[in-house]
């Protein structure tokens, strides 16, 4: 049993794991949204003395940041016992089209050229996650919500606002892939 | 303890990220390449269950486990705010690979350099929050 948990999950066991997760929190009368902590996180933080939209009742949400406190656990737990040390099996084509730009093939879940402490205090790789991260939250917050909130929740409620942000989603993803990316590796 | 329940939640989200290797960027990048089905494949199964079981609860009148109603909260109808918001949200997923779960995940999961990137998604959250009422709704 253990050695097929330690193996990477198929795509249709991992769609009911998520929807089972969102029907959970539903059932615990919440609802599943991942970048609503990090407004959370800010008004913790005492950003509501300053700005408005962080003044509200932080510790009503208290439950969400424990469940990113749970995602943190889950990392680790993965990574620790569940892990058979595979890397990820990226189809041959996105292997070739990433060594065009200096991307090595996989050796693991990330890559070296990224997510590595050396790539990090690299000004371009400062940069990529620095202002990659600004652009999620920003963006998130701006459309009301991230993958989970709008890909998985709101879309299974059938809200076509849900459908506008995950076509966005789309079209900033595609501009980075197709456009952004061969400038900038 | 009230809050074990989230906790055990989210332990359950980590490790599906984890194992689906949703958390990885090179999934990210070959589904904005179409070149898999993998990345479809667990949105497409998560929202098509998804949308079965809200018409289930919605239809039954369900409940939550402490007898509430469990109501779904409607989107606020608009465009710009969603598709303007959303592209910038997708800029930076494409770059970073991780939306805002899986970068929670990656740091248990031992990549400490997205931190960075939480960080940035933090500012960015601030700033949203500070210039909201300039932007187009």
């Amino acid at each position: 049993m253990l050695e097929l948990l330690r193996q990477p999950w198929p795509w249709y066991t991992s769609g009911a794991v998520i929807a089972f997760v969102m029907v959970l929190l539903l059932f615990f009368g919440k609802s599943f949204g991942v970048s609503a902590n990090l407004r959370t996180i800010c008004s913790a933080c005492g950003a509501g003395k300053t700005v408005k939209f962080f003044d509200f009742d932080w510790r009503s949400q208290t439950w969400n940041l424990l469940f990113l406190v749970g995602a943190v656990i889950g990392g680790v737990i993965s990574s620790q016992f569940l892990s058979n040390g595979e890397v990820v099996q990226i189809s041959q084509a996105t292997i070739q089209d990433l060594s065009q730009m200096g991307i090595s093939a996989p050796n693991g879940i990330q890559p070296e050229e990224l997510f590595s402490l050396e790539a990090l205090f690299t000004v371009k790789g400062f940069l990529i996650l620095l202002l990659g991260g600004f652009a999620i939250g920003f963006g998130a917050r701006y459309a009301g919500g991230c993958t989970s909130g709008h890909a998985i929740s709101g879309l299974s409620n059938l809200q076509w606002p849900s459908l506008v942000a995950v076509i966005g989603f789309f079209i900033g993803g595609l501009i980075t892939t197709w456009v952004l990316m061969p400038l900038i590796f | 303890m009230k809050g074990l329940k989230f906790i055990i939640a989210g332990i359950l989200f980590g490790i599906v990220m984890s194992k689906s290797e949703a958390i990885s960027w090179f999934r990210i990048q070959e589904m904005f390449r179409f070149q898999s089905f993998h990345m479809y494949g667990i949105i497409g199964t998560a929202v098509i269950l998804g949308v079965i079981i809200t018409y289930l609860i919605k239809k039954y009148k369900m409940r939550d486990y402490q007898g509430n109603p469990i109501v779904f909260t409607p989107k606020e109808k608009s465009i710009p705010r969603y598709l303007i918001g959303g592209t910038i949200f997708g800029l930076g997923w494409a770059l970073t690979g991780a939306c805002p779960g899986p970068m929670f995940v990656n740091i248990g999961y031992g990549y400490w350099a997205i931190l960075l990137a939480v960080g940035g998604a933090i500012a960015g959250t601030y700033t949203y929050g500070a210039i909201k009422d300039r932007l187009p709704h």
